[in-house]
């Protein structure tokens, strides 16, 4: 299957294989207008199957939400058809607004003016809590 | 420099000593702290009914000299009209030297204290943290036993729910040698994530029972807590273990003569009246040393936002 190489945009590579979807919709790629192509299941010398997504804009991406859904995705930046940028994610510290707290008990489901803040508890187990409530995110 | 307490973790395990040992001293010396807080304001902000704890708050202001504003009744305060705690705690901010603050919300302290000028402590964030129940804990097991080496600390009934539980296992697995006893029924265990962050984390020995009277022999401190009828998923377990987690004179029988038998209060019928009377109970004295780590804390918040 081939896929057009970008001139100008943004390419999320080496996904975990599966996890394409679930950044696509943390990213809210949907309500973009430019071409964005999710690949899943391609074939990689290094990981055996990866997600690769590609999306034909320059637009500012929140790297935040890459490092929460897969740490260990890189991301490309294009500009004129050259590789200006290849940055490796990693977990980030703290997600400000990235995953909303589920717990009925904790303050941010009445004040709804809170940001959603969750923190990284446990690199190993890539556990992040509630920092208010310390509910562990699903 | 401005500083809140909003979970136990808020304090290094150095801080707590010095907090017990001043605690210690207003015991020895309280006419020497009788005029500590003189000109200050502590505010008592409680969005839920909590007469003990409110109560435990404003003696230990009215001790050091200083002066409490009340808010007890969130239905008649602005909050009902829709303001947020964060403008609350802006509000008060003005008004008080120092926060304390009960809200059911898990959480609301943080927020206060994100938006408070002055230092917030927590008194209860729905069932999330309680942590100066915690400080009145510790220095009950100190005080009584003499430091925390050593101890085999038994603690019964909902460990699932109870937030004094999880935090006085946070607080104790910092000390190290000191092993656990879990006793509750398959519902209420201690959840997963406390055992794994505070005791398999640390290497801390325990083991889980579902009946109190095995392990009594084994005990140095018994912190008991409440099993509501209405956790449990049927009848039939819960008619089979309710007894189990009533202490009485026939279970206290059985235990070290140094024990110290523990509880947060209020007790409703876990602890028979009739243990009362024994010397190993401490929970009335528990409410006593509540009250003087709270002025301990109090002490210290005010001090470091002077500074």
């Amino acid at each position: 299957m081939n896929i057009d190489s970008i001139q100008t945009g943004i390419v999320i590579d080496h996904i975990t294989a599966g996890r394409a979807m679930r950044l696509y919709e943390l990213l809210d790629l949907g309500s973009l207008e430019c071409s964005v192509a999710i690949i899943q299941h391609a074939v990689s010398r290094k990981m055996g199957r990866k997600d690769i997504i590609k999306i034909d804009a320059d637009i500012p991406v929140n790297f935040d939400v890459i490092g929460y859904v897969d740490p260990s995705a890189t991301v490309n930046i294009i500009r004129e058809g050259k590789l200006v940028e290849k940055r490796e994610i990693g977990m980030p510290g703290t997600l400000v607004n990235v995953i909303k707290c589920k717990n009925p008990r904790c303050i941010t489901s009445t004040e709804q003016e809170l940001d959603h803040v969750f923190r990284l508890a446990d690199r190993n187990r890539a556990l992040y809590r509630c920092a208010y409530c310390d509910t562990a995110a699903k | 420099m401005r500083r809140s307490v909003i979970d136990i973790s808020d304090l290094s395990p150095a801080e707590l000593e010095a907090l017990m040992d001043t605690a210690e001293d207003i015991i020895a010396h309280p006419a020497a702290y009788a005029e500590s807080c003189r000109g200050k304001k502590l505010a008592t902000l409680f969005f839920e009914p909590s007469t003990r704890t409110r109560m435990s708050f404003e003696a230990a202001m009215y001790e050091l000299g200083g002066n409490v504003l009340s808010m007890t009744d969130a239905a008649s305060s602005s909050a009902a009209k829709g303001e947020s705690v964060a403008d609350t705690a802006r509000v008060i901010s003005c008004y008080a030297d120092i926060i304390a603050m009960r809200h059911p919300k898990e959480g609301a302290a943080l927020v206060a204290a994100n938006n408070a000028t002055v230092p917030v402590i927590n008194a209860g964030d729905g069932g999330h943290c309680h942590p100066t129940q915690t400080l009145a804990d510790l220095l009950t097991i100190r005080r009584e036993k003499g430091g925390f080496s050593g101890l085999t600390v038994g603690l019964c009934g909902d460990l699932k729910f109870g937030r004094t539980v999880h935090s006085l296992v946070n607080a104790l697995s910092r000390y190290g040698d000191i092993r656990f006893v879990l006793i509750s029924p398959e519902e209420l265990k201690l959840p997963s994530y406390v055992k794994e962050d505070a005791l398999k984390s640390k290497g801390i020995p325990y083991r889980q029972t579902e009946r109190l009277e095995e392990v009594m022999p084994d005990l140095d401190v018994l912190y008991m807590t409440r099993v509501q009828k209405e956790r449990f998923f049927n009848e039939e377990d819960y008619l089979r273990l309710k007894d189990s987690y009533i202490l009485d004179p026939a279970k206290m029988a059985a235990a070290k003569e140094d024990l110290i038998v523990m509880h947060p209060l209020p007790r409703v019928n876990e602890i028979s009246v009739a243990v009362d009377r024994d010397p190993r109970a401490c929970y009335f004295k528990q409410v006593l040393y509540g009250k003087y780590m709270r002025m301990a804390l109090i002490l210290k918040l005010l001090g470091e936002a002077a500074s």
